[in-house]
């Protein structure tokens, strides 16, 4: 979805989206800049409004918030799991413009969830496709698929957003090859911008100190693919 | 050399600072993390009874000089969140428990789980603008403040603070209700209740339409209430409402408040909010001549007749 507005914002960093008398949620930017935008799925009540928007009507949005990627060494490594492509495609494109050399493994249930993979195609980027039924590309698991790339290649910085089990293996990958890493997380979020303490993590906030973390973060953070806390602020499993 | 410590109700202090209820304080290590950031003790999250999800987004709207909110009391219950408190105790400096319900019976039933769990004081919610059924509607009426206070000084055997509304005609008579129930410090002030409307969207923008103004356009406010509740009452005033500096901590000190809570600051500061205020205000007594909080403690109450 994209809109008339201009926002400055670095990838990796959210708006909170407002569906008058529905809901505000974050929601990544996935296209900074003019006609700024978001790419979201239908997963509740607000996102189900968001669809049935026409052109032309209102819905509020604050931000930028939290802290985005930064751009490390010249050979990254892209993964998005699922929805997880929305955060890192302007990452992508802003790495392909100043130059790097971009590897993508994008992981989807099946053929017609992938996400980005012509804007991605378009910047010029190696692409590396995994499916869960094998419908398109390598079948598994994204993580599989990331191993076999890493075994021939070598990376400077690991850039990855999805599920967050699989984020736990990338981090374990990442570490065995020595490869830097960030990351961008999801929590419960309600105020959006550091006071509530909804969003926490091991003492940390999803949308102040992240949502994107580096591996030092990451590596000491014990909730990390085991608990988070609901909306009642109940520890639950992830 | 200038001396920063103060004692409430036995509570030792390193520092004036507390961290206000309801910010950053749902978790444990959120409040550990606030804790080593300097703070002179952390009020919890207020926790009722059972678990509570609150109010649907948007909770807050951002303004010029305040955040209007409406959480909703959302928290996890007084049983899950014991094990919260344990490991905000390791933080080393005093936890107060803030607590609510919806009456004298199940606000003191919370108050002695929190008890148990180990926290130094209780704070009653008798102030929370946004809840039906709980905070300001019942703190707002006298009778019913006292009758609370009392409940609750019967099963605890810690210090009770109660925070206060300023959604009212008339917070003093609430702080002397509270003190003829027997708490040992008064608390004020909780936020004043408001509402912003979107003019696109032609409505209130809190998914709970009314919400609690915080911030710095409250601290006028909250020092007169701390100023006139000084006058009245013999127990000690803690001072909440738009506190971001050492001078604005020390308007509500000279207003009669022996320590400061601080909440919203941290949405534009984050924690390290804390040891700021503390420097600045060690400057200001360098600068002024003072060697203990207790030299300015309500001193502009004098001259008065």
């Amino acid at each position: 979805m994209r809109f008339k507005e201009t926002l400055i914002a670095t990838p990796g960093q959210f708006v909170m989206v407002w569906v008058p008398g529905v809901d505000e949620f974050p929601m990544s930017v996935s296209y900074a800049g003019d006609r700024c935008g978001i790419t979201y799925q239908i997963i509740g009540e607000g996102t189900k409004a968001l669809a049935q928007k026409k052109p032309g009507d209102k819905i509020g949005m604050r931000g930028p918030y939290g802290k985005g990627f930064s751009l490390v060494g010249k050979k990254l490594l892209f993964v998005g799991g699922g929805a997880g492509m929305a955060p890192l495609a302007p990452l992508v494109e802003l790495a392909s413009a100043k130059g790097a050399t971009v590897d993508i493994v994008v992981g989807a249930r099946t053929r017609e969830e992938l996400l980005f993979e012509s804007r991605s195609a378009v910047a010029g980027a190696r692409m590396h496709v995994s499916t869960d039924d094998g419908s398109i590309g390598f079948k598994g698991l994204a993580t599989e698929l990331t191993q076999i790339v890493v075994g021939k290649h070598n990376f400077d910085c690991m850039y990855a957003c999805g599920p967050e089990k699989m984020l736990v293996k990338l981090l374990t990958i990442a570490t065995e090859k020595g490869i830097p890493m960030q990351v961008s997380l999801e929590r419960v979020m309600k105020c959006g911008i550091g006071i509530c303490d909804s969003c926490a993590i091991d003492g940390m906030h999803v949308c102040r100190d992240g949502p994107v973390f580096s591996e030092k973060d990451l590596r000491r953070f014990e909730e990390l693919g085991k608990s988070k806390l609901d909306a009642a602020g109940r520890k639950i499993p992830v | 050399m200038t001396n920063l410590a103060v004692d409430i109700c036995g509570l030792k202090m390193k520092n004036p600072t507390m961290l206000a209820s309801g910010v950053l304080d749902e978790t444990g290590k959120s409040m550990l993390s606030v804790a080593k950031a300097g703070a002179g003790a952390i009020v919890t999250k207020s926790i009722g009874k059972d678990p509570r999800i609150g109010h649907s987004n948007p909770t807050i709207v951002e303004l010029p000089q305040a955040l209007l909110n409406a959480m909703g009391l959302p928290n996890p219950g007084i049983d899950a969140y014991k094990t919260e408190i344990a490991e905000a105790l390791e933080g080393g400096v005093p936890i107060i428990g803030s607590v609510f319900g919806d009456g004298e019976q199940e606000i003191a039933e919370v108050a002695r789980a929190m008890q148990d769990a180990g926290v130094a004081a209780i704070e009653l919610n008798l102030s929370c603008p946004h809840a039906k059924g709980y905070g300001a509607e019942i703190g707002s009426v006298p009778e019913m403040v006292e009758a609370v206070c009392r409940s609750v000084k019967e099963n605890v055997s810690i210090p009770v603070f109660a925070k206060l509304t300023p959604n009212t005609s008339s917070i003093v008579s609430l702080a002397k209700a509270a003190e003829s129930g027997g708490v040992d410090a008064i608390v004020a002030i909780n936020t004043l209740k408001g509402m912003v409307i979107s003019p696109e969207a032609k409505m209130p923008i809190l998914g709970n339409r009314y919400g609690g103004l915080s911030g710095p356009a409250i601290r006028p406010i909250g020092v007169r209430c701390v100023y006139e509740i000084f006058e009245v009452v013999k127990i000690p005033v803690i001072g909440v409402g738009g506190v971001s500096t050492g001078r604005e901590a020390i308007e509500y000190i000279m207003a009669g408040a022996k320590a400061v809570q601080v909440g919203t600051a941290i949405w534009k500061e984050g924690p390290p909010i804390f040891s700021k205020i503390c420097r600045e205000i060690q400057e200001f007594m360098e600068e002024f001549g003072y060697t203990k909080l207790s030299e300015m403690t309500g001193v502009a109450h004098h001259g008065r007749t």
